[in-house]
C-alpha cells in the first residue's frame, strides 16, 4: 500500500507570534520554523504502518511518500519526515500563504499521478489554525474521509478509523482509498537519529510548481488587517482561599 | 442574501450554539434558516423553530443522517447552497468535518472559526492559537463560515418559523458508523457550561485529577475541564481538551487548577469572565490573565476552597 503524507512547514510551536506594529502581518523573520506537529504526527503512523508499529503489520504501508507545497525552505521539513522514514519527498514551490483550498487543489494532483491507497495529513496546522485541507481535499477527489484519528486499523480495502468527537470516540470505517486527518492521541512521533538524518540527504525530493499542475493558487480571502487580540489583565492575586470566594462574590458569580 | 445556519444537536435535543449561529447570521442577512439534519430530529427541528429570527427550518432525516457525517452532510447541503449565499457551521467537531467539504466542492475558501461579523462578508477569525486576529473580506459569490459560537450571544425564543421537510442524501456512502463511546456525565457540557473547572498537568495522575477536580466541579455545577498537558499525560480524556487544538470556552467562572497556561490553553479560555488560577508557582503565565490568583499548592488550596464554598451556601 502506498501512503501519501502532506506536510506542512509553520512557526515553532514553542515560540510564540508577533504582529507587526503595523497591522499588515505577523513577523516570522529570524524565527525557528520546524513540521507542523499534527503533520509529524501523520508522517509517524505511516512509518509504522511500513515497519509494523502501533498495531500495523508489518509493510501494511510499502512506500511512504512526503509531499509539501510551500517555500524553497519547504524542502528541510520534507527532510524531517524523511529522516522519520519517509522514502522520498514531493515539493511544490509556492510562496506566500496558500490558503488550504488551493493546497487541496495541488495535492489532488499530485495524488492522480502518484496513486495512493492512503492519504493522512495532520488535522488543523498551528498557523493558520483552518483546519480545513484534509476535508476539503477528500471533497475534491470524491473519496471518504476520517478526521481526528486516534487510532486506525488497516482492515483490507478498508480502515476502521476511530475519531476524537466533542463527546468522546466515534468509529467509522472508511473504504480506500480514503484521506485520514490525525489527532494528537494517535501517536508519539520518534526523535530522528543520527543515522537516519544522514540517510534522509540522500532520499530523492522532486521539485514543482503549481503551473506545472495548473492550479491558480492566488487567495480567495482578503486579509484586511491583522491585530493582537485585546489584552487580558491580570487581577490582583489573593492570599488565601476565603479571599477568593470574597472575591468571587464581588464579581457577582454567587 | 440568504444564510443557511446548520443546527448542532443530538437529534433529540437542539444545542445552545445554533441560537449562537442564528446571532452571527442575523449580523449578516435579515434571511436566516437554520437546517436540522439527522434521524428521528424531529423535537430538535421544532425547538430551531422557536428561535427567534429565524424564517423557515429545513429538515432532512434519514438514517443516513444520524450522527452527520461529512459524505451525506455534503450530499445534502450542497445542492440547497443554490439557494443560499452563505451556510454557516458551528466550530464543533460535528461542523469542522463537514464546511470544508461543502466548500470544496462549491470551489469556495471557508473563513474558519468566526469570532465576529462585521458585516456580511467580513469577518474576524484567530490564527496562532488567538496570538493574532485577523479581519478578512470575502467577496466569494457563496461563503462557507465555521463559527466560534462561544463568541456570539444565544437569539430568543419565540419564533414561529415553518418547518419543511426536505429529501435526505440516498447514498450509498463510502463511510459508515461503527460505534462511539461518549462519555456520561450529569455535568454540564464543557462548551455551554456557565461554570468550568479545568486541571493542568500537576494534578499528577488520572486518579488525583478526577479526586481533586470533581467534588469542586459538583459543587460549582460546573463541567470539567483539562490543558493539554494533562490530556497528554493520560489524567483526563481528550474531550476534556480546552485550548487550541481542543475545545473553545467562554464560561461566567473559569477555574484554573494547576494549569501554568501555555499560550494553546489560553486560546481555548481567555474569553471566560472570571478567571481564577491556582498554582504553586508564581510566575506561571496564567497569573497574568487570570483575575484572581492565588499562588498556592492546589493540595492545600482545593479543600480550603471547597470549605469557603460551604461556609459561603454552596
Amino acid at each position: 500500500m502506498k501512503v501519501l503524507v502532506p506536510i506542512k512547514r509553520v512557526l515553532d510551536y514553542n515560540l510564540k507570534v508577533r504582529v507587526k506594529p503595523d497591522g499588515s502581518g505577523v513577523d516570522l523573520s529570524n524565527l525557528k520554523m520546524s513540521i507542523n506537529p499534527f503533520c509529524e504526527i501523520a508522517v509517524e503512523e505511516a512509518v509504522r504502518m511500513k515497519e509494523g508499529g502501533g498495531g500495523h503489520a508489518k509493510d501494511a504501508a510499502t512506500e511512504i511518500v512526503a509531499v509539501s507545497i510551500g517555500p524553497e525552505q519547504a524542502q528541510e521539513t520534507i527532510r524531517n519526515a524523511l529522516a522519520i522514514g519517509a522514502d522520498r519527498g514531493i515539493l511544490v514551490k509556492a510562496e506566500g500563504e496558500i490558503e488550504p483550498l488551493a493546497v487541496a487543489k495541488l495535492l489532488k494532483a499530485v495524488i492522480e499521478t502518484e496513486k495512493p491507497d492512503l492519504v493522512i495529513l495532520g488535522k488543523q496546522a498551528i498557523d493558520d489554525d483552518n483546519n480545513a485541507t484534509g476535508q476539503m481535499l477528500a471533497a475534491l477527489l470524491d473519496w471518504p474521509q476520517a478526521t481526528f484519528a486516534s487510532k486506525i486499523v488497516l482492515q483490507g480495502d478498508k480502515a476502521s478509523v476511530t475519531r476524537e468527537v466533542d463527546g468522546g470516540l466515534q468509529t467509522i470505517d472508511v473504504q480506500l482509498p480514503a484521506i485520514i486527518t490525525t489527532d494528537l492521541r494517535l501517536n508519539e512521533p520518534r526523535y530522528a537519529s543520527l543515522p537516519n538524518i544522514m540517510k534522509a540527504k540522500k532520499k530523492p525530493i522532486d521539485v514543482k510548481t503549481p503551473a506545472d499542475f495548473g492550479v491558480d493558487v492566488s487567495p480567495r480571502l482578503k486579509v484586511i488587517k491583522t491585530a493582537e487580540p485585546p489584552k487580558r489583565q491580570g487581577g490582583a492575586k489573593v492570599k488565601t482561599a476565603a479571599e477568593l470566594v470574597g472575591k468571587l462574590k464581588e464579581a457577582g458569580i454567587f | 442574501m440568504a444564510v443557511l445556519v446548520v443546527a448542532e444537536h443530538d437529534n433529540n435535543a437542539l444545542k445552545d450554539a445554533t441560537h449562537k449561529l442564528v446571532t452571527a447570521a442575523a449580523a449578516m442577512s435579515g434571511d436566516v434558516d437554520v437546517l436540522v439534519a439527522g434521524s428521528r430530529a424531529g423535537d430538535a427541528a421544532a425547538a430551531a423553530a422557536k428561535i427567534a429570527g429565524v424564517r423557515k427550518v429545513l429538515h432532512a432525516d434519514a438514517a443516513s443522517l444520524d450522527k452527520q457525517l461529512a459524505e451525506p452532510m455534503e450530499a445534502l447541503i450542497v445542492p440547497l447552497m443554490a439557494q443560499y449565499d452563505a451556510a454557516l457551521f458551528p466550530a464543533t467537531t460535528t461542523g469542522k468535518n463537514a464546511a470544508p467539504r461543502v466548500a470544496a466542492k462549491l470551489d469556495v475558501m471557508q473563513v474558519s472559526g468566526v469570532i465576529a461579523v462585521q458585516s456580511a462578508d467580513t469577518f474576524v477569525r484567530p490564527i496562532y492559537a488567538g496570538n493574532a486576529l485577523i479581519t478578512v473580506q470575502d467577496e466569494q459569490a457563496k461563503k462557507v463560515l465555521t463559527v466560534q459560537a462561544t463568541a456570539f450571544k444565544p437569539a430568543g425564543e419565540g419564533g414561529g418559523a415553518a418547518i419543511e421537510s426536505i429529501a435526505a442524501p440516498g447514498g450509498p456512502f463510502k463511510s459508515t458508523f461503527v460505534r462511539e463511546e461518549l462519555a456520561k456525565s450529569d455535568r454540564p457540557e464543557l462548551t455551554a457550561a456557565k461554570r468550568v473547572v479545568s486541571g493542568g498537568r500537576a494534578l499528577g495522575s488520572a486518579e488525583e485529577f478526577h479526586r481533586v477536580l470533581d467534588p469542586l466541579a459538583d459543587k460549582l455545577g460546573a463541567a470539567v475541564g483539562a490543558s493539554r498537558a494533562a490530556v497528554d499525560a493520560g489524567y483526563a480524556p481528550n474531550d476534556y481538551q480546552v485550548g487550541q487544538t481542543g475545545k473553545v470556552v467562554a464560561p461566567e467562572l473559569y477555574v484554573a487548577i494547576g494549569i501554568s497556561g501555555a499560550i494553546q490553553h489560553l486560546a481555548g479560555m481567555k474569553d471566560s469572565k472570571v478567571i481564577v488560577a491556582i498554582n504553586k508557582d508564581e510566575d506561571a503565565p496564567i497569573f497574568q490573565i487570570a483575575d484572581i490568583g492565588l499562588v498556592a499548592d492546589y493540595k492545600v488550596a482545593v479543600p480550603e476552597l471547597m470549605a469557603e464554598l460551604t461556609k459561603a451556601g454552596l
